[in-house]
C-alpha cells in the first residue's frame, strides 16, 4: 500500500529560506540547496518550494536554486508561489519541478487549472488553499492568507478537482504556526468532498501530531516547515516513530 | 552512451540529471542513427497513451525501436513502459509496440475498494517476484514513486515485480529479452531508484 508522505516546505525569498508564524514576521533560516540536501538524506518523501519573492531578480535567483536542487535531489519536487499563467508552469517545470502548485493565481484566473491539467496532466497540478473559519464557514483566503475572498473553500476545492487539480494542499490559517496540531476538522470536511490526495499543512508541532493526522484515512501527507528546519522534529526519527505506531512509511 | 528518446512527451530534466549523477553518458535524441549508435535506450513518457503513440509514429521512431530492441537493452519508464505492450484501453483502444505481452487498462476498473484514490500516486513498496540483473542493487520491499491511472495487466511471466494497491497487484517491473519496463519513476525514487538505473546501465 501507499506510504504516508512527510513533506518539508521551503519558503524562499531572495534566495534564502524563510518561515513565518501566522504568515507574518518572516525570519531568515537557511540556504535552500543545503537544506534540500539535508532533507533528501533524512528521508523526506517530497519537497515543496514556495517562491515568496516579489522582484524579478528574486525570481531568477529562485529558478537557479530550483535547477540546482533538481539536478542533485531525486525525489518529487513541487513548486508554488506566483504561478499565474501557463508560462509560469513552463518555467518551473523546465527547471526540474514535477508538480506545480497554484493558489492566488487560480483565484484570480480559475481557468488556469483546466488549461494546465490539459497540457501537463492532472498529476502535475496541485491546488493549494489557505483556509480560515469565518462566520461558521470554511472561507478561502488569497494573497498569502491576507484577503478574504468570500468563497466557500470546500466548493472551491470541488470545482478545482473537477477542473483537473490532481492533489490539494490544505493550509489552515487557524492552526498555522500555532503548533497545536493539524486542523483535523477542516481536513475531514475536505476529505468528504474530494477524491484526490490531500496534503495537510499548518499546525504541526510534534511527532504525535503526525500520528494523529494519519489516523484520518483521507489524508495522504503532512507538510511542515519550521519544526523541520529547526530540527525540533527530525524526519528520520519521526518516520520510525510513525512506523512503530503501525503506519506505513518509507524508511 | 545511453540514448533517451525525445519524442515530445514529458519532461526529461530529472531523468537526464539522475543518469548524469550516476556518471553515465547520456544523449537526448530523436534521430534514428543515434539510437542505433547507443549502447542502451530509455523510452520515457508521461501523459496519454494515444497521444504518445501518435507522437512516436510522427517522429518515425517505431521501426528503429523495434529493430534495436532485439540488439541492446531498452528500458521503458512510466508511459514509456506502457507503450511496450500490445494495446492500451486509455480513451479508446490503441496499439502498442508489442514488445512485451500484456495490455494497459484503467486501474480504477480493477480496484475493489472504491475509496482508494486514482491516480495511484506516491511511494509504494516494490516486491520482487523473479530475480533479475536489474535488481542487483535493490532489496525487495524498497519503496518507489508511482504516478499513474492506467496499469499493465495480463503480462504473464514477464512480470518481475509488483506493488500492492488495494486488491490490485500493480505491475511495477517487466522484462522480456532485452526489453525492461518500470511503471514507477526511478528518477524520482530516491536512492533506490538510482540503484535500479545503475543496474540497467550494467545489464
Amino acid at each position: 500500500m501507499l506510504a504516508k508522505r512527510i513533506i518539508p516546505c521551503l519558503d524562499v525569498r531572495d534566495g534564502r529560506v524563510v518561515k513565518g508564524t501566522n504568515f507574518e514576521g518572516l525570519r531568515d533560516m537557511a540556504d535552500p540547496v543545503e537544506l534540500a540536501r539535508y532533507y533528501n538524506e533524512s528521508g523526506a518523501d517530497e519537497l515543496v518550494f514556495y517562491d515568496i519573492t516579489a522582484s524579478a531578480e528574486g525570481r531568477g535567483l529562485f529558478t537557479d536554486i530550483l535547477r540546482q536542487v533538481a539536478s542533485e535531489i531525486f525525489i518529487p519536487l513541487t513548486v508554488g508561489g506566483g504561478i499565474r499563467t501557463l508560462e509560469d508552469f513552463d518555467r518551473v517545470l523546465k527547471c526540474g519541478a514535477d508538480k506545480v502548485s497554484v493558489n492566488s493565481g487560480a483565484i484570480a484566473n480559475p481557468s488556469i487549472i483546466a488549461a494546465a491539467a490539459k497540457r501537463y496532466g492532472d498529476q502535475c497540478v496541485v491546488l493549494s488553499m489557505d483556509v480560515k473559519r469565518v462566520e461558521g464557514q470554511f472561507r478561502l483566503f488569497a494573497k498569502g492568507g491576507r484577503v478574504d475572498t468570500g468563497i466557500d473553500a470546500m466548493e472551491w476545492a470541488v470545482r478545482g478537482v473537477g477542473d483537473g487539480a490532481g492533489e490539494i494542499v490544505l493550509n489552515s490559517i487557524d492552526t498555522d504556526g500555532v503548533k497545536n496540531g493539524f486542523d483535523l476538522e477542516m481536513l475531514d470536511a475536505l476529505a468528504g468532498r474530494v477524491h484526490v490526495p490531500i496534503i495537510a499543512s499548518g499546525g504541526a508541532g510534534s511527532r504525535e501530531h503526525f500520528a494523529q493526522l494519519f489516523t484520518h484515512p483521507g489524508v495522504d501527507a503532512g507538510l511542515a516547515a519550521s519544526i523541520f528546519h529547526t530540527r525540533q522534529v527530525d524526519i528520520k526519527e519521526l518516520k520510525r516513530y510513525l512506523r512503530s505506531q503501525g503506519m506505513e512509511m518509507r524508511i | 552512451m545511453i540514448a533517451i528518446v525525445d519524442y515530445g512527451v514529458g519532461n526529461l530534466f530529472s531523468l537526464t540529471s539522475s543518469l548524469r549523477a550516476l556518471g553515465l553518458e547520456t544523449e537526448v535524441t530523436r534521430q534514428a542513427e543515434r539510437l542505433r549508435a547507443a549502447e542502451r535506450i530509455i523510452l520515457p513518457g508521461v501523459g496519454a497513451f494515444g497521444d504518445a503513440r501518435a507522437k512516436l509514429d510522427a517522429a518515425g521512431l517505431v521501426p528503429v525501436l523495434l529493430e534495436e530492441a532485439g540488439r541492446k537493452p531498452l528500458l521503458g519508464i512510466c508511459l514509456g513502459m506502457q507503450l511496450l505492450f500490445e494495446r492500451s484501453f486509455e480513451y479508446g483502444e490503441h496499439p502498442g509496440l508489442g514488445l512485451i505481452p500484456g495490455e494497459v487498462a484503467f486501474l480504477g476498473e480493477d480496484l475493489k475498494d472504491q475509496a482508494l484514490k486514482v491516480p495511484h500516486m506516491g511511494w509504494n513498496s516494490l516486491e520482487v517476484l523473479r530475480d533479475d540483473p536489474l535488481f542487483r542493487h535493490f532489496r525487495s520491499g524498497e519503496y518507489v514513486y508511482y504516478v499513474h491511472s492506467f496499469y499493465a495487466r495480463k503480462c504473464g511471466e514477464s512480470t518481475l515485480g509488483t506493488s500492492q494497491y488495494g486488491s490490485v497487484a500493480v505491475t511495477g517491473v517487466v522484462r522480456r529479452g532485452n526489453v525492461w519496463g518500470m511503471q514507477f519513476h526511478p528518477e524520482k525514487s530516491g536512492d533506490a531508484g538510482l540503484r535500479l538505473l545503475r543496474a540497467f546501465a550494467e545489464v
